[in-house]
């Protein structure tokens, strides 16, 4: 029997006051980040805020510094530049200040066609949205995030009791908030994609925390005699490895997919993998914590059946 | 032990069928079945998305408000010859406001011979708001206001499926989405540009006649750079004769290829509008210069005949989107209903042009609110990666269970498979859409298909290590996991389903294969392996478990 963890007894409930401050400055991060989206200074993708962009593949390396020059002196200094490096791939990038009406896109094809004339690109893609669209995509997303969260939190709260209930979904919004906030400091671009990642991982970040809470509920339906501590502390310990096992299968597949996976994949899968990573620790160090905050109905952790 | 056989059965059926509904979704092989076969299998399996295969998706807005100003302005045209072959004597008939029609008219005692001309346009109602004895003011009817924005839509639907199944797109789609969105995916369109111009273009074609003895008045350039009219229009804006505009004609000169422009004066009144074409065909002129040669209905044939017989020796400029293609002199009264446009353009130009026509013009412009556009190139980059990426996550993750779980862990690896076959056949008996993110979706569902296999093994291990035989310490591995396995995937089916109900396009795909990868994979688990396990026991008296 190969097993990565031995029988551990470590006391993750006495380590709970650093692990809190950690979440805490990862939560106020993410609830920065939530505002900043919400007064639209965040570094929003052009599906959410409208814009162009456009993504041309060269047959030979292409400066950033020589497209952004060429770019200025076109008219379009607003633009923002991404290169891919090996590939002599060129992301272009232009938000909402422009009306669709103008073909943005084809304006940046023709400024590379004249600028570039010896340097063949092919035109890989190009999007434009115009801001209607955009607005229509936050209201839908946020609708999405709602239902979702309300469904899960309904969900827990039947199934256990209603404050494993708001463990869980407090839980799951520290782990969407931490990613939140890592990708604001990272000035990583928020688009469609990664809020679709950040529901998903909403999703799955819940998985590892409801196998937690089961054996806590199973171990205070057993054991009585114990301080509440101890029983959670013993219920994490008894299913450390198998919390540690599930994350790492996840993480296993979403490492090719983040390193090979193509551009449009990558920030996708990086934030499933930060949100993974964050959720395997939020379900042993905040989830579980958090119902100590709160006694049951007649002062203990669960009601007599 | 309950009995393996029922399941067993389950199991073989449903591999099976996975097999059946995947087939048509891998071609080489689904070609190289018998005919008779292929007649009662399914013959669709995935679509790939645009993002995949390469293509344009747009999504349009009709300028309903622009339509209802056209169709006004249609009808002061028809109300100005109305007036010309009654000979009433009309000041000027100018549209005001969006649905506002207001005529000016010298002699007072008209005004009842002009209301009774109007009275043939029920869609219009006299206003109040006239304010002078030598003037009347009517407005479009509301209801009519409304009626010709419906049309509209349906109109510019009917007009974009014909001109996309004569430009020919493999499986085009146009729909209406909304009130008053188009949305329109061609897939594997090779010249995105040309499909969106073809798609975009209003192509109103209207021959107006030129105003020759005012333009000398104007003197205005003979030729412009391309980008300059705007000065032009400025400059003559106040000599402007009443009823008169100034249009511009495109022409590249043939030894430096620089794009000009010559500026027209040319009489408002609409002679003939491109409503009352039969048919449009690209011709190859002497100088081997392509043109389009267009014919008239029955109708539109006498019209142009009388309309030619009329101006014999004056210029009429053919005008599409207020743009003129050339301003000929009419030499003679031209029969036959058929017409020539000549112009510079190339082959495809004319092409493109000769299909437009034929389909007839958009009631108004159309707005591009969302327009993604996918080149082929990378669409083949994306699924070589995602397989890639597959595969790569697949052997990780296969290899993972075999070392730490041994033979149990190949029971979970092909519990893995299984699950991936499934996925598949699900997906190709949905005819769904496989999108990058839908990749993603797939990569996923392996790393969590195997998490149920991991609870589960976990509490066979501890059931063990309390000391039980490998019967039951397996059947109690999979009772006390039962619980915690349905727990965790509602949570993760609970966002999928938000997901698919809120998302769109790629998100959409993504939240299908979640899904379905969620559901499955509580299949494989909880039968697939328990089968393994089960059959196993029973021919052997297996006393050691390799977990």
């Amino acid at each position: 029997m190969l097993e990565i963890l031995g029988k551990t007894s470590i006391d993750f409930m006495g380590k709970r006051r650093w692990a809190f401050l950690f979440s805490g400055v990862m939560v106020v991060l993410g609830m920065v980040a939530l505002v900043q989206i919400a007064r639209g200074s965040a570094n929003l993708g052009i599906d959410f805020a409208g814009g162009t962009a456009v993504q041309l593949k060269f047959e030979q390396a292409v400066k950033i510094d020589e497209a952004r020059k060429v770019l200025e002196a076109n008219g379009l200094g607003n633009a923002e530049l991404q290169e891919f490096g090996q590939e002599n791939k060129l992301l272009i990038r232009l938000k909402a200040s422009t009306t669709i009406e103008e073909k943005v896109a084809d304006r940046v094809v023709a400024v590379f066609t004249k600028e570039f004339a010896s340097n063949h690109f092919v035109v890989e893609s190009s999007t434009e949205i115009g801001p209607t669209i955009g607005k229509k995509l936050q209201g839908d997303a946020l609708i999405a995030i709602v239902i979702s969260f309300v469904g899960i939190i309904l969900y827990v709260a039947g199934r256990f009791e209603f404050r494993f209930g708001i463990a869980a979904a407090l839980a799951t919004f520290h782990d969407v908030l931490a990613v939140l906030g890592a990708f604001y400091i990272l000035d990583k671009e928020i688009t469609l994609l990664v809020v679709t990642a950040l529901l998903t991982l909403a999703g799955y970040s819940m998985t590892d925390t409801v196998v937690v809470f089961d054996r806590i509920r199973e171990n205070l339906r057993i054991r009585r005699r114990e301080t509440e501590e101890t029983i959670i502390n013993n219920a994490i310990n008894q299913v450390l490895s198998r919390t540690i096992v599930t994350s790492l299968t996840v993480v296993l597949v979403l490492i090719p997919l983040t390193i090979a996976g193509g551009e449009v994949l990558h920030d996708f899968s990086l934030a499933l993998l930060w949100g993974v990573i964050f959720g395997t620790y939020s379900s042993v160090f905040v989830a579980s914590p958090l119902l100590l905050f709160w006694p049951g109905a007649s002062g203990r952790l669960l009601k007599r059946s | 032990m309950k009995r393996v056989g029922g399941r067993l059965a389950l199991l073989v059926l449903v591999v099976l069928l996975s097999v059946i509904f995947f087939l048509p979704t891998y071609q080489p092989v689904y070609q190289a079945l018998p005919g008779w076969l292929k007649t009662v299998m399914p013959n669709k399996g995935i679509t790939l998305g645009l993002d995949l295969q390469g293509g344009i998706h747009l999504v349009m807005e009709v300028d309903e408000d622009r339509a209802v100003e056209i169709a006004v302005d249609r009808s002061i045209v028809s109300l100005q010859d109305g007036f010309i072959d009654k000979k009433i004597p009309v000041e000027s008939v100018t549209r005001t406001g969006p649905t506002q029609v207001t005529i000016q008219f010298q002699n007072a005692e008209l005004k009842a011979q002009i209301q009774k001309t109007i009275d043939d346009y029920p869609i219009f109602s006299e206003t109040e708001t006239a304010g002078s004895v030598n003037r009347l003011v009517w407005e479009l009817r509301e209801a009519e206001a409304k009626r010709i924005k419906d049309s509209a839509i349906n109109q510019a639907l009917e007009t974009i499926r014909n001109r996309i199944d004569q430009f020919g797109v493999a499986e085009p789609m146009v729909q209406r989405q909304g009130l008053k969105q188009i949305v329109v995916q061609l897939p594997g369109v090779k010249e995105p540009k040309r499909a969106r111009d073809l798609i975009k273009e209003t192509a109103l074609l209207e021959f107006k006649m030129l105003d020759e003895d005012n333009q000398a008045k104007l003197d205005l350039p003979a030729r412009i750079p391309k980008d300059r009219e705007a000065e032009v229009l400025k400059q003559a804006e106040a000599k402007l004769p009443e009823g008169d505009q100034i249009l511009f004609e495109r022409g590249v000169d043939k030894d430096t290829g620089q794009e000009y422009r010559i500026p027209y004066l040319v009489k408002k009144r609409v002679m003939l509008t491109g409503d009352v074409l039969s048919d449009a065909r690209v011709s190859i002129g002497q100088f081997n210069d392509p043109y389009v040669s267009i014919t008239f209905d029955g109708k539109g044939g006498r019209e142009f005949e009388r309309i030619t017989g009329d101006n014999i020796k004056k210029r009429m400029a053919v005008v599409l989107d207020n743009t003129i293609y050339s301003a000929p002199v009419i030499q003679d009264r031209i029969t036959g209903g058929r017409a020539q446009i000549t112009g510079t353009f190339s082959m495809q130009e004319a092409n493109d042009l000769a299909i437009v026509l034929r389909a007839g013009a958009l009631p108004a412009p159309l707005k591009i609110i969302q327009d993604l556009t996918v080149g082929p190139s990378l669409g083949k980059d994306s699924i070589e990666k995602g397989v890639q990426a597959t595969l790569a996550a697949g052997a990780l993750v296969v290899l993972f269970m075999i070392v730490y779980y041994r033979m149990s862990g190949v029971i979970a690896d092909f519990a893995l498979m299984l699950n991936l076959l499934c996925l598949m056949g699900a997906l190709s008996a949905l005819n769904a859409t496989l999108t990058l993110p839908g990749i993603a979706g797939i990569v996923l569902t392996i790393g969590m298909g195997v998490d149920s296999n991991v609870l589960i093994f976990e509490r066979i291990r501890e059931e063990l290590r309390l000391g039980k035989g490998v019967r039951l310490a397996v059947d109690g591995g999979y009772d006390k996991a039962l619980l915690t396995i349905v727990d965790s995937h509602v949570t993760t089916l609970i966002t999928g389903m938000a997901l698919f109900l809120f998302g769109t396009g790629p998100i959409k795909g993504f939240a299908v294969t979640l899904c379905l990868g969620i559901g499955i994979n509580l299949f494989t688990a909880l039968i697939g392996t328990k089968v393994i396990f089960d059959l196993l026991n029973q021919r052997h008296k297996v006393t050691q478990l390799s977990i």
